[in-house]
């Protein structure tokens, strides 16, 4: 590499007291990993090359639509289907050619995760859902990296450095220890669903690569341990400090191979977190009489239930049968509550949101003996 | 003596205004049964507890005028 080339690409940064040229050679040895290319990649990933970061890993298995476009400013018209990772490193590439860029098109699973995490220094959360977050989370803890933390939402952004060893001893937070478990699918809503404005990823994910810059060269106060939010719409800031609690230590895994056990996906779903409901709230339902309910066992199977009217559709037909339901809520039925939570997710794939759909929990069983205690 | 209450992302969809003010209540629990009396929909969110911009992850005491911030998940990237 030609030395005075590349002092002159990066003088205007050297020339920074703080930063000079120790501070330029701690970014051109440094190993940085952007997982997701989309809104806040694009833009932090832009600052990382120019700033020059010896090597940076993209990860995304996504291809570019139109609808990206509007926020992912590495790509054009012309990369629509092509994929990311490969798009982003291409063009990235033509910025900065004197580091290396690797394009890993494939998306971050417990299988693949601990060997390309481990090949970094510090890993940057650029993902637009959960079961990515919370694999990213406890995958750095495990292989012991830094990482920083970014999400937004319509008109607001979060950035935080999570996993960062303090020398003062205080312990290293994670985002479990802000959000310790998934929320429910569906409870928050994403880019897709929810909308959002361009420029703010463009600004919360340039907020990301300040942070790694600031981390790497030891400059400045980097939010270890805290959570900053930004309101795109007045400007606020407001910064939470955040606390290691203990308690959300059980919930990452040990090693890795308990991690490459891990069920990301099932963590957000949502079987057996929104469908399910308990006797008592069934009873609550079935006096507004505003419900419908289907019976999803067989058609020969007992017991026969008098006490209320139903809809009988056995699970094995349920996938052919077309369904009316004429009320708002919908409560699905079966012995003891695990075909009824099958059919819920089957409903919910066919119905989305346009109804409200739930599974009896421990099935009519669980309902018969409530029912009976009651009579006594 | 009053609680401001601050609410982060989509929580003020539900709520409908970022800041609001509270009558004193005890301590963070009592922020959550007044919330969600007052929004039920709140009660179905996820979201983290910070009192004087500090995250709390167990029931807390609130000291008089206290800023006790709401914040939810993003998921947006």
């Amino acid at each position: 590499m030609n030395k005075d080339i590349t002092y002159e690409r990066y003088q205007r940064q050297i020339i920074l007291k703080e930063f000079g040229t120790a501070g330029q050679q701690k970014l051109l040895q440094a190993k940085v990993l952007v997982i997701g290319a989309g809104g806040l990649g694009c833009s932090a990933l832009q600052y990382l090359t120019a700033a020059g970061i010896g090597a940076i890993g993209i990860v995304d298995d996504d291809v570019v639509s139109l609808s990206n476009l509007h926020r992912q400013v590495l790509y054009s018209v012309a990369d629509i289907g092509e994929s990311k990772a490969l798009k982003a490193a291409e063009k990235l590439q033509q910025l900065n050619p004197e580091i290396i860029i690797i394009a890993y098109n494939e998306r971050l699973t417990t299988k693949n995760a601990l060997t390309i995490i481990d090949r970094y220094d510090i890993i940057i959360d650029c993902t637009d859902n959960f079961t990515s977050r919370y694999l990213i989370n406890d995958a750095c803890i495990l292989m012991d990296k830094p990482f920083v933390f970014a999400a937004v939402s319509q008109f607001e952004g979060q950035v935080a450095v999570f996993n960062y060893k303090n020398n003062d001893g205080t312990a290293a937070v994670n985002y479990r220890d802000l959000f310790p478990q998934p929320p429910k699918e569906g409870e928050v809503l994403n880019c897709a669903a929810a909308g959002v404005l361009g420029v703010l990823p463009g600004i919360i994910g340039t907020m990301q690569a300040n942070e790694t810059i600031k981390l790497l060269t030891g400059i400045g106060k980097p939010l270890i341990n805290v959570l900053l939010s930004f309101n795109a719409l007045n400007n606020q800031l407001y910064e939470l400090l955040l606390v290691a609690n203990p308690a959300t230590a059980l919930l990452i895994p040990k090693s890795a191979a308990e991690f490459e056990l891990m069920n990301y996906d099932l963590q957000c779903s949502t079987l057996n977190r929104t469908f399910e409901i308990e006797v008592a709230v069934f009873n609550d339902l079935l006096a507004t009489s505003k419900i419908d309910i289907i019976d999803v066992r067989e058609s020969d199977e007992l017991p026969f239930i008098q006490e209320f009217k139903y809809t009988q559709i056995p699970l094995s037909q349920f996938e052919e049968t077309i369904l009316i339901i004429e009320n708002e809520t919908v409560v699905l039925f079966c012995k003891s509550g695990s075909r009824s939570l099958q059919a819920a997710q089957l409903l919910f794939d066919k119905m989305g949101e346009s109804k409200k759909i739930y599974s009896l929990k421990g099935g009519i069983i669980s309902w018969l003996n409530n029912y009976q205690n009651n009579q006594k | 003596m009053q609680l401001t209450i601050l609410f982060f992302g989509q929580l003020t969809d539900i709520t409908g205004t970022d800041t609001i003010l509270l009558d004193a209540v005890a301590d963070t629990a009592g922020v959550k049964e007044v919330l969600h009396a007052k929004y039920p929909a709140l009660a179905n969110s996820t979201y983290a507890i910070a009192v004087n911009k500090k995250i709390v992850s167990v029931n807390t005491l609130l000291t008089p005028n206290c800023m006790v911030a709401l914040m939810p998940p993003f998921s947006g990237g």
